[in-house]
């Protein structure tokens, strides 16, 4: 018998990410917990950016999915603690750079200040999701997105998308 | 109400929430202007994102002012239902994209002005918010937590363009020097002490901003250095924005953004 939580878990985790279908909102660290509390299913999820439009739609998506589902629960959305791209799996980094969006660096980097000058060492550097290189160059610090940059290969000359770390 | 609160778990006196989320919501509907008329494609993206953060803090700070103030308070009736007197803002995040002018004329929107507000405003959050991690309020804490992350990045770029202004041409730099000598004097409303912020400070609630003036002072010197730009004179007026005396321009900014919610109330689209 598998039990409520699981069974939810089993609906919820594969729902994409409006703006990135590629991943889904477990994968982005968006779904944080489900939990049966009395005999009543609680599933907390947690915004982004502050002003995410996309969080609208991931919250109706997962009502939706639960009443698919005919499973009862109520949705409640965390703040804290805040969302960091930290949590984003490794398996989904891979997802991002192969659908053209260079994953974004650890989020202790986010603290520089100081405009970006050309990076230090490969390490830090954001690399090419076509061709692999670290020659790139911002073009604009946001993109189609708010999580967004938008960044030049020096190389292949492919403009694309790095998730910014947050 | 007030006995119901005072067992519950401590939280910021209301005016000094619609102080931080007020801010936020001018800011971002001022810098909104530019969606579709910025200097540059990648600079209208810019403003449309940092006013969908701005914007984004605002509702959360509301939605949390609501549930205080109960009696069917709504993030929707702070924002569109309460009229210029009742903003708690900085005057500085009302005043339009152009430098000073007699009354009410108005003259073409000027990047430098924007970006020298976006620049003395974040700098100022970004120690303000650091500080509200560590409110007695949670609520506050959590969205504090959140809006830190994103005012660093909106820094992060109005500092950008005051060094690339300010450090470029002789007419961009004439032109950041000026929107700094006319915005500057309005940042003197950082340091004084409202009620509200009084009292959120006493109560562990709130951040005393002076205890961040010299970092912001050290932030800002840094920063104009670096753009070869000259810190004018403090002095002159002292704006009283945050407890509730505003320019004339604010109820401009407000008619257009509540008219249509005034016009058609639970109006959806």
């Amino acid at each position: 018998m598998v039990s409520a939580v699981q069974r939810a878990w089993d609906v919820l985790e594969g729902i994409p990410d409006p703006e990135i279908p590629v991943v889904s909102i477990r994968e982005l660290g968006i779904l944080r917990e489900i939990n049966e509390r009395d005999g009543a299913l609680e599933v907390v999820i947690t915004p982004t950016y502050s002003g995410c439009p996309a969080m609208g739609q991931i919250e109706e998506d997962v009502r939706a999915a639960l009443a698919a589902n005919d499973l009862q629960a109520a949705v409640v959305t965390r703040l804290a603690p805040a969302w960091t791209t930290d949590w984003i799996t490794d398996e989904a980094k891979q997802k991002l750079r192969a659908f053209g969006i260079s994953p974004p660096h650890a989020a202790a980097e986010a603290d520089v200040v100081r405009f970006a000058r050309p990076a230090a060492s490969v390490a830090t550097a954001v690399t090419c999701p076509h061709c692999g290189s670290a020659n790139t160059t911002e073009i604009s610090h946001f993109s189609s997105t708010a999580c967004k940059a938008l960044y030049k290969c020096l190389d292949c000359l492919e403009p694309f998308d790095y998730f910014k770390p947050y | 109400m007030d006995a119901a609160r005072q067992d519950g778990p401590e939280t910021a006196p209301l005016d000094y929430l619609l102080h931080l989320a007020d801010n936020a919501l001018v800011l971002g509907q001022r810098n909104a202007e530019w969606c579709g008329h910025g200097p540059v494609l990648e600079e209208d993206i810019a403003m449309a994102n940092t006013s969908l953060d701005l914007i984004g803090q605002a509702r959360l700070l509301y939605q949390h002012a609501a549930t205080l103030s109960g009696s069917g308070t709504t993030e929707d009736s702070l924002a569109y239902f309460r009229d210029a007197g009742q903003f708690r803002n900085y005057t500085l995040m009302e005043l339009p994209h152009h430098g000073p002018l007699a009354g009410t004329a108005a003259a073409d929107r000027d990047y430098a002005t924007t970006i020298a507000r976006n620049f003395l405003y974040s700098a100022l959050m970004r120690l303000v918010w650091a500080s509200l991690q560590d409110s007695k309020d949670a609520q506050l804490a959590a969205i504090a937590a959140k809006s830190l992350k994103e005012t660093r990045y909106h820094l992060r770029h109005a500092r950008d363009w005051l060094v690339r202004l300010g450090d470029g041409t002789a007419e961009s730099h004439s032109r950041m020097q000026a929107a700094l000598d006319h915005l500057m004097p309005y940042t003197q409303e950082f340091w004084t002490v409202s009620p509200a912020e009084a009292a959120a400070a006493s109560s562990g609630t709130g951040v005393d901003t002076r205890s961040v003036r010299e970092a912001w002072d050290r932030e800002v010197a840094a920063a104009l250095d670096e753009a070869t730009l000259h810190r004018p004179q403090p002095g002159g007026y002292v704006p009283r924005g945050k407890e509730g005396v505003h320019s004339e321009h604010l109820s401009y900014v407000l008619a257009e953004m509540q008219g249509l919610a005034r016009q058609h109330p639970g109006a959806l689209w």
